[in-house]
């Protein structure tokens, strides 16, 4: 049977925490998937080496939706080092089951069923990738004013 | 001789073996087709007693090799209707086939000149001429497609004008499965005295064409899409078009004479063909052809065309399914896109995967302008061959019934 789309991870992708455009926001990233032409936005706006507001907009899969989902709800006021290893932790999670970050990332859980389908590892982390590319782009801004 | 769906179907191990325990119903023949056991045991034998490199060796296994290989070519000469095997010239597919003609003849062009191409194109007709646009200043310009996903043909003389020097188009559609009205582009082409290549990846798997009645200059296709093995395709090209094109690549195989001064090149097909070719592919090829032409051809396509239309029809009764391509059965290859409200191909390829052993594609297909065109991400495709039969169509149905229950839930 299929376990990646359980009832969790549907809920997640449904519910679309975060879903829309910042109309004020300090960096925006947008990055496309070309095995399969997703593509996920991510907007930002830091504040004090945190991430104030997130949020996101996916042209995607039920995986991209979930995991852009996880990421507009759990990362607003996150530091954004902590973002980094959350990132690469799942990265780690998907590749080796290495296990998953603190309780606030506790919905990643939902992505456990994907580890197996290598071929679906990207869908998850495309909107990680987005969000830290946002991220690098509001320092980097900042960095210049 | 009669057409046995599931005599032929016996013909493919791969048909045998399940996935994630399931029977493996196999609806992706459009992206790979498999190959029968008389096109393995070729491949086989080849390399079994005939294995060595051709054309400069003179010992009892180069002499095999090279017969073999030359063999082959004659063979996908006569698949194609082309009149002298020398030109057809063995490439790595169809896309390197494509590349190849945008190199040769596309350094041929002057600025300002035009290629033409449908919207309906792969991206490895769009990519080469793009990169030649802004290698030479040639101006791409692109016929649009009807709502059916078929070229548009009123669209022919406003877009292919006294510029224009190739038409560059798909034979079949890989993603809406119609087949080009070539006559008609053919001769809107003449008249302005501009070449024609066809991507015939989709056409040659379902039987031979003939590449003098299509009004063809160049027609490209892969032998992994025709039951043949990967990594081996062909270009054919008339002759005088292949004289006056230039290698793409240099070194052994592809030259008349090497000095430090200066090199002069073989006459084709061998000037394409520089480094050791793909020789066991080739021979296998030839096989698949050989393959295609023993088979009830005229039953292998009715066949084709009922699975086809029982899958339309399923579509057509499931609600938030949109057919991205004709719906009706002329004019057509069983080629069925589809795209679903509410559900995304990947997602769709997965549930029917995992729970149904039914391998799909989904995605843009390397066709994003097309996809961006049609206002969808992506499709689900279905691709038969003559392999398939009523299970596999009654599992795609099921499947994408449990898909839809579990998606949009």
């Amino acid at each position: 049977m299929t376990e990646i789309y359980h009832a969790a991870l549907m809920a997640l992708a449904k519910s679309a925490h975060g879903h829309g455009r910042l109309a004020v926001r300090d960096a925006t990233a947008t990055l496309d998937n070309p095995l399969c032409g997703d593509r996920v936005t991510i907007d930002v706006a830091i504040a004090g080496g945190r991430v104030d507001r997130v949020t996101q907009e996916v042209k995607g899969c039920a995986l991209c939706q979930a995991s852009a989902s996880a990421i507009g709800a759990a990362a607003p006021g996150q530091e954004i080092e902590g973002l980094r290893v959350v990132a690469a932790a799942l990265r780690a999670f998907l590749q080796t089951r290495a296990p998953l970050p603190e309780a606030a990332w506790s919905a990643l859980a939902a992505f456990a069923p994907v580890a197996e389908r290598k071929s679906r590892h990207d869908c998850v982390l495309l909107p990680f990738d987005a969000l830290l590319r946002a991220i690098d782009a509001a320092l980097a801004r900042a960095a210049g004013a | 001789m009669s057409f046995d769906p599931a005599r032929l179907r016996a013909e493919f191990p791969i048909l045998a073996r399940t996935v994630h325990g399931q029977s493996l119903h196999y609806l992706d023949n459009g992206a790979t087709a498999q190959m029968p056991r008389a096109v393995l045991e070729r491949i086989v034998r080849h390399e079994s007693e005939s294995r060595a490199n051709v054309l400069r060796g003179v010992h009892a296994l180069a002499e095999a090799a090279t017969e073999a290989f030359e063999a082959a070519r004659a063979t996908l000469a006569r698949y194609i209707g082309a009149g002298n095997a020398d030109e057809v010239v063995f490439t790595n597919g169809t896309t390197s086939a494509i590349n190849l003609v945008a190199h040769g003849f596309g350094n041929n062009l002057a600025a300002g000149d035009e290629v033409v191409v449908s919207a309906l194109e792969h991206h490895s007709n769009i990519v080469p001429w793009q990169m030649l646009r802004d290698r030479r200043g040639v101006v791409l310009k692109v016929l649009p497609v009807t709502a059916e996903g078929r070229i548009d043909m009123t669209a022919l003389e406003r877009v292919i004008g006294p510029r224009c020097r190739l038409v560059a188009i798909t034979h079949c559609s890989n993603v809406t499965g119609a087949i080009t009205d070539v006559g008609r582009i053919a001769a809107a082409a003449r008249a302005v005295g501009a070449a024609l290549l066809l991507d015939g990846a989709q056409v040659v798997p379902h039987g031979p064409v003939d590449v003098a009645a299509l009004g063809a200059d160049f027609y490209a296709f892969s032998g992994h899409k025709m039951y043949g093995p990967n990594g081996i395709g062909v270009l054919w090209g008339r002759r005088e078009r292949l004289a006056a094109m230039a290698p793409l690549l240099g070194g052994g195989e592809m030259i008349r004479s090497v000095s430090f001064a200066e090199t002069t090149y073989a006459d084709a097909p061998h000037r394409f063909e520089a480094g050791t070719p793909p020789i066991a592919q080739a021979v296998g090829m030839a096989a698949a052809a050989e393959w295609i032409l023993a088979q009830d051809r005229e039953g292998w396509a009715a066949h084709e065309r009922r699975l086809t239309g029982r899958i339309l029809d399923g579509l057509a009764l499931r609600d938030g399914v949109r057919v991205i391509g004709p719906l009706g059965l002329q004019g057509r290859a069983p080629v069925v896109s589809f795209a679903v409200a509410g559900a995304h191909p990947h997602d769709i390829c997965e549930v029917l995967d995992q729970s149904h052993g039914v391998a799909l594609r989904g995605g843009h297909h390397c066709a994003q302008p097309l996809m961006e065109l049609l206002g969808v991400s992506g499709t689900t495709r279905a691709s038969l061959g003559p392999y398939n039969d009523d299970g596999d169509v009654d599992a795609l149905l099921r499947g994408l019934d449990h898909a839809l229950q579990l998606l949009r839930r």
